[in-house]
């Protein structure tokens, strides 16, 4: 049993560690504000909330003690960082930061022209 | 809802009055008898029976959980090919749902899908405005994964 969840334990601490690994090589990689932020929001979550779940399961089977803090951190954390990913970009486009020449579409500016010559005329 | 689960707390303590034995498992018993007699009065309430709703939302957090593995997976193919060939974009979703919590619980959804990131709600809260990391293939098969959540979300809200 418990060699089976020491098993377990290692796989989330290392798939945690490789995950965050990959949102930075995706950071790096990407070539825009808005491409990276998919990389740096959603990888790290994954990320952060596995080696929190490792960590927890460690000290509840091996230790033997019930850390609720670490529980209420992965919530938090899953709660918030989509909020922070859209605020980032979405103060990054009001600020004017161009989408990478690749882009095909962009909605919100036909839609923000429109608005603007409404509040004009 | 919140009244029938207050109601059901009450039932619980009236049953532990009657046993005069004041403990924990006492107070489960009389929550699950509790529960019973609001499934039988049920017809008497203007909302529906509100363990649905908790089964709405059990099975909107799996879809959370499914959607956050489906994510990374997505990113990690992205990020780890020789060549980037994706197109990315914006594009408009007209939402359905209104009330203000609904659209936040929807957004953070879209921004935990695969490919997708929400960038601005528009004014008068009926349209998102959603990056795509790939708009040729996302769109319509996004789109249909997005129906699948609001309704989730109206089911829980119901």
């Amino acid at each position: 049993m418990i060699v089976i969840s020491k098993f377990i334990i290692g796989y989330l601490v290392l798939q945690g560690a490789l995950l965050s690994l990959i949102a930075a090589f995706g950071v790096l990689r990407l070539p825009d504000a808005y491409t990276r932020n998919h990389a740096a929001s959603k990888s790290a979550t994954l990320g952060v909330i596995s080696i929190l779940l490792g960590v927890f399961l460690y000290f509840l089977i091996i230790e033997g003690q019930t850390n609720s803090r670490i529980i209420l951190g992965i919530i938090f954390v899953f709660l918030t960082s989509p909020v922070a990913g859209h605020l980032i970009s979405r103060a990054a486009y009001n600020k004017g930061v161009p989408l990478w020449k690749g882009s095909v579409q962009d909605d919100l500016k036909h839609h923000r022209e429109k608005t603007n010559q409404k509040a004009k005329g | 809802m919140a009244f029938q689960i207050l109601l059901n707390f009450f039932l619980a303590f009236v049953w532990m009055f009657l046993q005069a034995d004041y403990s924990g498992i006492t107070f489960i018993i009389g929550y699950v008898l509790g529960i019973g007699v609001l499934f039988v009065l049920r017809r008497f309430f203007h909302r529906r029976f509100y363990i649905n709703n908790v089964i709405a939302i059990i099975k909107l957090f799996l879809i959370f959980c499914r959607e956050l593995i489906t994510a990374n997976i997505a990113v990690l193919k992205v990020v780890l090919s020789p060549k980037l060939h994706n197109r990315p974009g914006i594009f408009a979703f007209e939402t359905t749902l209104e009330k203000d919590w609904e659209i936040t619980i929807l957004s953070n959804l879209i921004t935990l899908t695969p490919g997708t990131l929400v960038l601005d709600v528009s004014m008068d809260n009926k349209i998102l405005y959603v990056h795509a990391m790939d708009i040729a293939d996302s769109e319509e098969s996004k789109r249909e994964i997005r129906d699948s959540f609001e309704k989730a979300i109206k089911e829980v809200s119901r």
